[in-house]
């Protein structure tokens, strides 16, 4: 496979050409594994002996949490590829992804404080992987926030590249912060390439067609937001075409 | 056929909740602005046509 085929897609064009094709069958797979997987955990999988039906907020508290960091650690790829390549295509998708993953950091935090309060006694405890989510949240604000604020496009994305490198530590403590500190309320990961680690397979099933419909939908928005972006800043440039004459 | 989620149930329906209004509400939104866009471009690309 010739990788260099890779940097066609960094054309605006190109890239809306084969999003045309692609969006549609990935949105309807999307919408296909989230029904099946949520369908599946919450009306075929028993309560777990300690955690009784709260169990079932599994299939939405893993897949977003991943969702969360690995948001901000493909808006760290396409960062670095605008530092390094200057592709716009690469930085407008990092942007278009941003709100993406925002949203999946609040439904993991939501969903953690709801599941944590009838199993810890509190909606929140200042516990290493509550907190490095919680500033993950912040990030992710500050990202978005920068991008509005910047009237220039390019030094918006110099700009938010450099923030999304310096919230990758977080993205990733948020990840591994179990690992580090012990002294936290939460438990380790769900899923391990252990299988030893890993949840019972009657939850683990499920939850893995539950995460499959979460990357789904993330790929899906981020390529319609992105298309959006390439859209709006084809706008912007003609728009100032025109003022400058 | 909803299951019985015993003294949990409002803990786990509103977790389901949340996270599906959150859910659409982005997916809504996110529709919403690539229509706005798309029709805005569109006139911004006929009006600098018309110009020359």
């Amino acid at each position: 496979m010739n990788l260099n085929r890779l940097w066609e897609y960094a054309n605006p064009k190109k890239f809306i050409e084969t999003t045309d094709r692609v969006l549609p069958a990935v949105s309807v797979l999307a919408v296909l594994c989230l029904v099946v997987g949520l369908a599946w955990g919450f009306f075929f999988t028993p309560d777990d002996y300690r955690q009784g039906s709260t169990v079932k907020i599994i299939y939405i508290h893993v897949p977003s949490a991943l969702m969360a960091i690995n948001a901000w650690l493909m808006m760290l790829v396409t960062s670095l590829v605008w530092i390094v390549r200057r592709h716009h295509v690469s930085a407008l998708a990092a942007r278009a992804a941003a709100p993406v993953g925002m949203v999946m950091t609040v439904i993991a935090l939501l969903t953690g404080a709801i599941w944590g309060q009838p199993m810890w006694g509190t909606w929140w405890a200042w516990d290493p992987r509550l907190t490095s989510f919680l500033i993950l949240f912040l990030f992710y604000l500050g990202y978005i926030a920068l991008w509005e604020a910047i009237e220039n496009d390019d030094t918006a994305a110099d700009l938010t590249s450099i923030l999304c490198l310096v919230g990758s530590v977080f993205a990733l403590l948020s990840r591994y912060a179990v690992n580090f500190w012990n002294q936290g309320l939460h438990q380790g990961a769900s899923l391990s390439l252990d299988k030893e680690e890993n949840v019972a397979d009657v939850f683990y099933y499920p939850l893995l067609v539950a995460i499959a419909g979460f990357v789904l939908l993330f790929v899906a928005l981020v390529l319609l937001r992105t298309r959006t972006e390439i859209r709006a800043r084809r706008m912007r440039a003609l728009l100032a075409r025109e003022r400058m004459g | 056929m909803m299951p019985d989620l015993g003294k949990y149930a409002e803990t786990v329906l509103s977790a389901y909740a949340v996270s599906l209004v959150l859910i659409v509400v982005l997916v809504l939104l996110s529709l919403r602005r690539g229509h706005k866009v798309k029709a805005q471009l569109e006139a911004v690309e006929k009006k600098v046509r018309k110009n020359g």
